[in-house]
């Protein structure tokens, strides 16, 4: 009981204590190697989904814990509300305030360690994740996004993963140039965008105890929806947004293909200019007249302008993400008919 | 300010109300708190007692729903999470009950811990803590109200007739829940309960804590992360990992392999005769067995191949697009 607070007892603001932040600078490293989850947490979540986000809107809130050696852990949670457009005189970072002080009134762990976002299907890397999970990770070295699919956790297994962005793209978001020259140089592919770090779940003794109790007494019978044969809904959703994905990927290859083509386009225009102006030079000094003054080329052929490849980035990272997603929802189903045709053979 | 039992003559009838746990708390001498001390706490006492039939007619009339209370399991996990972190000295905690009202039930969904302190002689609560709390909660889910309150321990005490005075008026016909997280009897006993005022009229009134009965509600996503969670209980640090697709279907199917022969060695028995024969599992058994289709062998063969063909197409143009996006990674870095 007491041990819960030393660790809340040192910063007086809530972005104080970044602990590792020496260390973790030192090494380069990641800061953090693993996420450590309270039962309790997991179920804040599974329930602020189940109460507020039906359908498309994802449902936000904050993530509170601290930071041991080289674990995170997060120990308590609370929602954000979601934006509606009569609440305009809500005040975000006020209830965030109001909320963990509160909350440090009964001794619960108010650092604020990072963040956690529903997802439809899978799809969250968007600029906006991309943004805030930057503005974290910048004001606190060890934050975390954790990632909960209300989807699939329903078909039968607890869907939590946790991301960090990578220290390369953290420089490439520093210096917000996202150009295609930029991102070579740091040598971003779509892979190392965001890493996943593992997570563990712990309860304490009571809450074990507390556990034990509630299956004595519930008398909810045991659900079996990941053993179930259907998948074509999913599976049409799930490629249905890959799809979607696939199309503006081409599009963003097309606009970049026309950038190249102006570009080489613009070079040989260069280039015949200068010829002009040589042979003209040539000929006029020939004729005995001054050469043409040098004019800036530049001025005269302005070089188009890159598209930033961010959104490209993202938008492969997006398309991985789901490949990965639908992979191992085929491998599940796979097994899983091969168990029926067992069945039903030994049924013959 | 409702006093406690010890006054009301008719002491036998009526079941104990609030015994005072240490004699100098109540007012009232020590010869009449035997009384009411030797009635063990409300549940064991017949709730609706014959003689009570006022009682049971008030019960029904005000309490919204019935007499069900319906508990998620994320408020049982967060009541014992603040009990951890209580403050040095407090022996229990308390805190709100937010949920909702229907017709048939009243089912808590969410709660918050509201500082307190509690000593022999008085009690005090952060009255605008809660108020607080209650109304930063709101933002977030607006259809929750005040249920109740709920604290930790084993007994309802006098302090807590004077909480549950405070919390009447927030909520009409507040609900207490005891969670007895000091593991009496090795077992932690979560017993919620209403008040009902009692007593001679005329004299000074008691009030009367009758219980109800608790029953857990889950979500379907709640009752898949409340299995996950409850396997800590199994490992020897109380940690566990997220397991991967084939795992969880291995795991799955291990569970149903479990109760298969679970089933099975109940059939044997019946069988051989160890165990009487019980016509509603035989029924349920029945809807069991007509459950698995019968097709014949040649359409199960082509629905298999068709669904096998459709995943493995799906895996290798999942394949290929990823392969396709590598690919143009490579390009645009040359």
């Amino acid at each position: 009981m007491a041990s819960r607070k030393e660790g809340s007892g040192g910063a007086g603001s809530s972005f104080g204590a970044s602990k590792g932040k020496g260390k973790a600078a030192a090494t380069g490293d990641s800061a953090v190697k693993q996420v450590q989850i309270d039962g309790l947490v997991v179920l804040k979540i599974i329930k602020h989904y189940q109460e507020e986000g039906q359908g498309n809107e994802v449902v936000q809130g904050v993530l509170l814990g601290l930071v041991v050696d080289d674990r995170l852990e997060i120990t308590n949670c609370f929602p954000f509300p979601q934006h509606t457009e009569d609440d305009a005189d809500f005040d975000e970072v006020q209830y965030q305030m109001e909320m963990m002080r509160s909350l440090r009134h009964v001794n619960i762990d108010h650092l604020h360690v990072g963040w956690y976002q529903s997802t439809y299907y899978g799809s969250f890397v968007t600029r906006a994740l991309l943004d805030s999970q930057f503005s974290y990770q910048h004001a606190i070295e060890e934050s975390v996004v954790l990632i909960y699919d209300p989807i699939k956790t329903a078909q039968g297994s607890l869907s939590l993963k946790a991301y960090r962005l990578t220290p390369k793209l953290m420089e490439v978001c520093k210096e917000k140039d996202f150009s295609p020259e930029a991102l070579k140089k740091a040598n971003i592919a779509y892979e190392n965008m965001f890493e996943e770090v593992p997570i563990v779940i712990k309860n304490s003794y009571l809450i074990n105890v507390m556990l034990w109790e509630l299956e004595k007494k519930s008398a909810v019978a045991d659900r079996h929806e990941l053993l179930s044969l259907a998948s074509s809904n999913h599976l049409g959703k799930s490629l249905q947004l890959l799809m979607d994905r696939v199309d503006e990927m081409s599009q963003d290859i097309v606009k970049y293909n026309t950038y190249l083509r102006n570009v080489s386009k613009q070079q040989q225009q260069k280039h015949q200019y200068q010829q002009r102006r040589q042979q003209e030079n040539i000929q006029r000094q020939s004729r005995g007249e001054a050469p043409l003054p040098e004019e800036d080329i530049n001025k005269l052929f302005k070089p188009p302008q890159p598209p930033p490849r961010m959104e490209s980035l993202l938008i492969a990272g997006q398309i991985n993400t789901y490949c990965q997603n639908i992979k191992e929802f085929n491998a599940q189903n796979l097994g899983k008919l091969f168990m029926a045709q067992a069945l039903q053979d030994y049924n013959n | 300010m409702a006093a406690t039992a010890p006054v009301p003559a008719p002491a036998p009838a009526p079941p104990a109300a609030a015994p005072a746990q240490s004699p100098t708390a109540a007012p009232a001498t020590p010869a009449p708190n035997t009384t009411p001390a030797a009635a063990p706490p409300p549940p064991a006492a017949p709730a609706p007692p014959p003689p009570a039939a006022p009682l049971s007619a008030a019960l029904s009339g005000p309490f919204p729903g019935g007499r069900v209370v319906r508990l998620h399991p994320v408020v049982l996990a967060s009541i014992v999470d603040s009990f951890e972190r209580r403050n040095e000295g407090a022996a229990r905690v308390i805190g709100t009950l937010l949920g909702t009202v229907d017709k048939h039930s009243v089912e808590v969904t969410n709660c918050f811990s509201v500082p307190h302190n509690e000593s022999e002689d008085e009690v005090a609560v952060d009255m605008e803590f809660a108020k607080n709390m209650y109304e930063l909660h709101k933002k977030v889910s607006p259809s929750e109200i005040i249920l109740g309150w709920y604290a930790t321990g084993h007994d309802i005490t006098e302090h807590s007739v004077l909480i549950h005075e405070y919390y009447s008026r927030e909520a009409h016909n507040p609900i207490h829940l005891t969670v007895d997280t000091s593991l009496q009897n090795s077992r932690m006993s979560i017993k919620a309960y209403v008040s009902a005022p009692m007593g001679v009229p005329g004299k000074t009134m008691g009030v009367m804590f009758t219980p109800l009965t608790v029953k857990y509600v889950y979500y379907d996503t709640e009752r898949i992360g409340v299995d996950l969670i409850m396997k800590t209980c199994f490992s020897p640090n109380r940690v566990i990992g997220l397991s991967s697709d084939l795992q969880q279907v291995g795991s799955a199917s291990a569970r149903i392999q479990d109760t298969l022969t679970m089933v099975l060695q109940y059939a044997e028995d019946v069988l051989s005769g160890k165990v009487a024969a019980d016509n509603t599992v035989g029924r349920f058994l029945m809807d069991l067995i007509n459950q698995v289709p019968k097709i014949t062998p040649e359409d199960f063969e082509t629905m298999l191949n068709s669904n096998i063909n459709d995943l493995l197409m799906v895996t290798y143009l999942a394949n290929l697009t990823q392969s396709q996006i590598a690919l143009n990674e490579k390009l645009l870095s040359l």
